[in-house]
């Protein structure tokens, strides 16, 4: 394992999560638009939403019952995963490479992001 | 105006943004958040809720075809992002407590900002430098293919680069933009890293900033799939495009009619800011 194959994996990583997402939104974008195509929807005024839109289990609670807004959220939740993922690669990728710095630093990113992400559980 | 209607004209609105921030390697971002804003009156919580997860969508779809050709640096890339994340958080923050109308001022002052670079151009040197001490011992020089070959870069002044990552961080959490130019200019001028290094490496940074404020955007209910959907699918198919386009375009003439375009929605956001029209 040396640095470029590892990010040309988690370049391939990276663009198979986006597509997987983008046909989550796509989906559930769909059915959204055949469900409610014709109602009125402004957003003038900001109001934070329902916390089935809002929390990690709400979107898939509510996705599992078909909501077609919390389907299109699964796929931006799962967006919203991928860069997470490929920190969390790097840093196994770091750590095959026995390179303890940056297997560190990558460890410090992680939890960062994780830090945001347990916000929203 | 119904769900339909809305979803097209975004759609529309964002395919544009993203060909047009893939053109001028300024991110779709800083189009989007004040197109939804002008043009439709779509609250700025919702804009940059939207707008940041377009950013993660843009920066991971073109992530592969960068590695490919293998300019990035993931050490530097890594170590910078501590320093974004962190920013990011603290933007994400801060957009909590101030009110849309100062979001608008300082998203205006941003795109001014960024018409200055379209005119300019995002050129930078290529110079070499020698890494300094830090840098050394950060293990941050590389080399990149110039020509055919490898040619070995190093890396300076760790610290100021840092520092103005912390800064792009919060930016990006504060306005759901990716920041790359200030990204770029960290690395480039600052740091003394190739340009076509600093760029793709900003590119790679982008997705994993916008991820750290993406879980607090959340929480607070600023994505909105309704609006998210339309932003993020156009964008991304607008970033492609672009992408295809940017080999036989003219870009210099683009950049100059995209600076006088970002300037003009610059000015519009600043004074609606004022005026608490936004």
């Amino acid at each position: 394992m040396d640095d470029h194959r590892l990010e040309s994996m988690i370049g391939q990583l990276l663009r198979a999560g986006v597509l997987l997402a983008a046909a989550t939104v796509l989906g559930g974008g769909v059915l959204y638009l055949v469900r409610h195509h014709a109602d009125p929807v402004r957003f003038h005024t900001f109001i934070a939403g329902g916390s089935d839109l809002r929390s990690v289990s709400g979107i898939v609670g509510a996705a599992a019952h078909g909501n077609s807004a919390a389907i299109m959220q699964v796929g931006l939740l799962l967006l919203i995963l991928t860069p997470i993922v490929r920190v969390a690669v790097a840093v196994v990728g770091f750590l095959l490479e026995r390179d303890r710095l940056y297997t560190v630093v990558s460890l410090i990113v992680l939890v960062i992001l994780m830090f945001s992400l347990i916000h929203a559980s | 105006m119904t769900a339909l209607e809305f979803t097209l004209i975004v759609f529309a609105l964002s395919t544009l943004a993203g060909f047009l921030g893939a053109l001028t390697g300024l991110g779709g971002g800083v189009v989007v958040v004040p197109a939804l804003t002008l043009a439709l009156g779509v609250d700025m919580k919702y804009a940059i809720g939207a707008s940041l997860v377009s950013v993660i969508a843009t920066s991971s779809g073109a992530a592969a075809a960068y590695v490919r050709e293998g300019f990035s640096n993931i050490r530097i890339g890594m170590f910078l992002e501590i320093a974004t994340t962190i920013g990011a958080i603290a933007g994400a923050l801060l957009a909590g407590r101030v009110s849309t109308h100062a979001l608008a001022i300082v998203f205006g002052l941003v795109l001014a900002q960024a018409a200055y670079m379209s005119f300019k151009g995002l050129t930078g040197h290529d110079k070499i430098v020698e890494s300094d001490k830090l840098a050394l011992k950060l293990r941050l020089g590389s080399d990149y293919p110039v020509d055919g070959q490898r040619q070995k870069y190093g890396v300076r002044n760790v610290p100021a680069g840092f520092a103005t990552m912390f800064g792009a961080g919060a930016l990006s959490g504060l306005l759901g933009i990716g920041s790359g130019a200030v990204k770029v200019i960290a690395m480039d001028s600052i740091m003394r890293i190739p340009f076509k290094v600093s760029t793709t490496t900003s590119n790679f940074m982008i997705g994993v900033t916008a991820a750290a404020s993406a879980g607090l955007y959340l929480e607070r209910g600023y994505i909105d799939p309704r609006v998210a959907m339309p932003v993020m699918l156009g964008v991304l198919i607008g970033a492609l495009l672009g992408a295809k386009v940017l080999v036989f375009a003219r870009v210099k003439t683009l950049r100059i009619v995209f600076g006088v375009v970002i300037l003009a929605l610059a000015v519009e956001m600043i004074v609606n800011g004022i005026t608490g029209k936004v």
